[in-house]
């Protein structure tokens, strides 16, 4: 539940971070009216305060999260959310993810990676957020508006570029693709093309941490899986099923909605009986928190809370991101139906634009650091894709590689031997 | 290994060779064995991992043969104990050996914790391993399903159980998209040693929903393996088989088998997962079956070899892939080829079949492919309307007169 409880009563009302200054410290309200509105709705959003939620069952378990980060801000009044190197480490990361993707739109117009590709404009202060405070062995797992989940969990600008011209030199060897990025060594479980499908997988990423711990007696086992998925995926039921399952075993996993108020030309009010996706989290007995996910610091804040819960095996949390997709949801799509008065109003709090403010006001940083690390940025895309260009394309022999991991699984063939063993199969001319 | 023999005057049985329990992991491609027959007997005993080399030359013999049929009760060959069990029992059995061997190895699926599983294949389990090694799950198929999929790939290896095989109808996005893509779109770099398992098939009376056959709908899936067992003794096998295998695999099991008793040995064993079994070597017919019309198919053997016939029964196990080489084998030898199976008709398990032995073994075949299968209809519920839908051993005996013109 994400309102901060008060000594007597329960509030139904939500506590929601006051989303127009970066670091805020003003005291929370807690029965004021929400001041953010999504913009560009077809109705104004109301909260019921007629519905009272029945918490007896739950009052001992549930932590209001940002209570703990109210108390936090009152007691260290003028102290800073991060230091110097964070707060630059956090630029760097959200500049790589901004230019990677302004990168792969190029690249996509000049005909060099194809299909479909979805970016991730707008929406860095979720990825940086969030995966910056993880270590190697936590897992994360996407949807296909994956490439910056992958720069930010560690996989290397090169190999997902790569990954996107479909060379064999990309993470996955050229065979996912932007909707497939994989990384065994930096703990990415994918890169899923069909919404929804990565949460169970998470959800078993988390089980076997939980595992690891309790049956293998990895007594240290402490890793945490992160979710992210959007707000049309909150209407499908692996979400609900998996919700219930992660409460139900208290199982290491964030689920982090990043709600960007769009499916493709689907506008989340449209689709949604209720749209407060973090109101679902308390239903199945979990912490369901919003965030402006437009402010890195805000939504780091409330994931440091979250992922420490889940190491300390106090199980899952919902955290509702509210964030927004500068471009359209691929670069297919003409992005025709959004209302520009809200694109400007999100644009206005580019997370970026609001990072760099924060780290100049705070003296952390200088004008001419900021400005380095965006021309290292850009070498480094530069790098990825020159690399890219020159890796070689998969050659045929690769073709019948990694359908199975034991590709005795292709049967035994006429001549009794099995046919992985046939030479076509290495020179992939095979047919399977 | 099963009793399965004949022979007047039972012969000793195939020496015990090593190769009877075909190790996977330590020979990965060796190529099959054959056994020389003993000459003292008109036909070999045949061991249920199916390796026999008949005489080449064929022997044309119409001598009645009064133990045509496998027979289950533990008539076992003289050189090995064994013990007695229910199909059901060694499942379990097999299950308990590799979670025992391998702390990896959980289960997952509805009511296989405390209840034992719908049909006590997990029976104990849960009090022997904890609850979370054999975890009760909410009733959310895709959802568990996709949970052991991502287990799998951070390093466990579990095993996942449809309650009823028609229900993972309700996980087949993950089955189809993460099980058998998976490996392949990551590059290679996550494997998914799962296994799926569960009781399929036309039971007595269970209704349309609960009566499915799923084999038909999975065998297009990239990058999955799918085995049937249809005796206790392969059973244990394949399901032992496809814990160890790296591969996913999904075994499918048939409600109304659970219950066949057999003798297996005591010691460790696996049955090859892409291995097809040799039920009755024979000369005039090849007949290919899996699960239970394996037993149809015998059970019309008996008919048949009392008129004269001297059909070859192979119970091909391996559904995807096919053991081509001990189809082929046995189309080379009798030229004629019948396939009873319990899939539907369109776009079965009979008719991936048929394609695959016109393309490779067209030239050996006297006669066009015979394929029976169960009726396109939803399976009724009328008990008299169901023994229609499927195949009988009459219709098995009138296909062979048919063929064999």
């Amino acid at each position: 539940m994400s309102t901060a409880f008060s000594s007597a009563k329960f509030s139904t009302q939500p506590f929601l971070l006051n989303p127009t200054s970066a670091a805020s410290h003003e005291s929370p309200l807690l029965f004021a009216k929400p001041t953010s509105q999504f913009l560009g709705s077809t109705r104004k959003l109301r909260l019921s305060s007629s519905s009272k939620l029945n918490l007896s069952r739950r009052s001992g378990t549930v932590v209001a999260v940002s209570d703990v980060v109210k108390q936090k801000k009152s007691k260290s009044t003028p102290s800073l959310l991060i230091t110097k190197e964070e707060g630059l480490e956090l630029y760097e990361d959200m500049v790589l993810g901004r230019a990677f993707e302004d990168m792969c739109a190029q690249m996509y117009y000049r005909g060099k990676m194809f299909g479909f590709v979805h970016l991730y404009n707008g929406q860095e202060a979720v990825s940086t957020g969030f995966i910056k405070l993880l270590k190697q062995q936590d897992s994360v797992v996407s949807t296909y508006r994956d490439h910056v989940h992958a720069l930010s969990k560690g996989v290397p600008a090169r190999a997902v570029m790569s990954e996107l011209f479909g060379k064999t030199t990309g993470c996955c060897r050229g065979q996912g693709g932007s909707m497939h990025m994989f990384s065994r060594e930096h703990n990415l479980l994918g890169g899923f093309a069909f919404i929804g499908e990565g949460i169970p997988v998470a959800t078993g990423a988390a089980f076997t941490s939980k595992y690891k711990r309790e049956v293998l007696k990895e007594a240290d086992c402490d890793h945490v899986t992160l979710a992210f998925f959007g707000d049309g995926t909150c209407n499908n039921g692996q979400f609900f099923e998996c919700l219930n399952m992660a409460a139900l075993w208290k199982l290491p996993i964030v689920f982090v909605v990043e709600n960007n108020l769009w499916a493709i030309g689907m506008s989340h009010l449209r689709a949604t009986s209720d749209p407060q996706i973090y109101k679902k989290g308390p239903a199945f007995g979990m912490p369901g928190i919003h965030v402006d996910g437009m402010d890195v610091l805000k939504v780091r804040q409330v994931a440091k809370e979250a992922i420490g819960r889940a190491r300390r095996g106090e199980g899952p949390t919902l955290v509702e991101c509210e964030t927004y997709r500068f471009r359209g949801h691929s670069l297919a799509d003409p992005d025709e139906l959004r209302d520009p008065a809200e694109k400007a109003h999100y644009a206005a709090r580019d997370p970026i634009t609001a990072l760099k403010k924060y780290l100049i006001e705070n003296n952390l940083a200088g004008e001419a650091e900021l400005k380095a690390i965006d021309k290292k940025i850009d070498e480094v895309v530069e790098d990825a894709v020159e690399f890219a260009d020159d890796s070689p394309v998969p050659p045929r022999s690769q073709l019948l590689e990694n359908v199975f991991a034991d590709p005795k699984g292709f049967g035994i063939g006429p001549d009794g031997r099995y046919r992985c063993e046939d030479p076509k199969f290495t020179e992939g001319t095979a047919h399977v | 290994m099963a009793a399965i023999f004949q022979g007047v005057g039972a012969a000793a049985p195939l020496s015990s060779s090593p190769s009877n329990s075909f190790d996977s992991n330590k020979s990965v491609f060796s190529p099959r064995r054959s056994f020389s027959v003993s000459k003292r007997v008109s036909f070999a005993v045949v061991r249920s991992d199916g390796k026999v080399n008949l005489n080449p030359k064929g022997r044309r013999d119409q001598r009645l043969i009064p133990n045509a049929v496998a027979t289950n009760a533990g008539s076992a060959a003289a050189s090995k104990q064994g013990h007695e069990l229910l199909l059901f029992e060694a499942l379990q059995e097999g299950l308990e050996e590799e979670m025992e061997r391998d702390p990896r190895v959980c289960v997952m699926g509805e009511d296989v914790g405390h209840y034992g599983g719908s049909y006590k294949v997990t029976k104990g389990l849960a009090k022997r391993f904890g609850d979370l090694r054999v975890l009760d799950t909410p009733i959310a198929e895709n959802s568990f399903t996709g949970m052991g999929i991502g287990a799998a790939m951070t390093g466990l290896r579990p095993v996942i159980e449809g309650m009823n095989m028609g229900f993972l109808l309700l996980a087949f996005n993950q089955i189809s998209n993460n099980c058998g893509m998976l490996h392949y779109t990551s590059g290679g770099q996550f494997t998914i040693p799962v296994v799926v398992r569960g009781p399929g098939g036309v039971g007595r009376q269970l209704g349309a929903e609960h009566s499915q056959r799923l084999e038909s709908y999975f065998q297009s899936i990239p990058g999955i393996q799918m085995v049937a067992c249809s005796t206790p003794y392969n059973a244990k096998g394949l399901m032992k088989a496809a814990i160890r295998s790296e591969n996913p695999v999904i075994l499918f099991e048939h409600v109304l088998l659970y219950n066949l008793k057999e003798r297996i040995p005591d010691e460790d064993y696996i049955c090859n997962l892409e291995e097809a079994e040799m039920v009755r070597p024979g000369e005039h017919v090849t007949i290919l079956t899996y699960s239970r019309m394996r037993y149809h198919v015998m059970q019309a053997a008996k008919t048949l070899v009392n008129k004269g016939y001297d059909p070859e029964v192979i119970d091909i196990r391996s559904l995807k892939p096919f053991d081509l080489y001990t189809i082929g084998n046995s189309v080379k030898k009798t030229h004629r080829v019948l396939i009873v199976e319990e899939c539907m008709r369109t776009g079965g398990i009979g008719a991936s079949l048929t394609a695959a032995i016109t393309e490779n073994f067209n030239d050996y075949l006297d006669a066009p492919i015979m394929c029976l299968s169960s009726q396109d209809v939803p399976t009724p519920y009328a008990g008299t309307l169901e023994e229609v839908t499927v195949v009988q051993p009459a219709q098995i005996v009138t296909a062979v007169e048919q063929l064999c013109q």
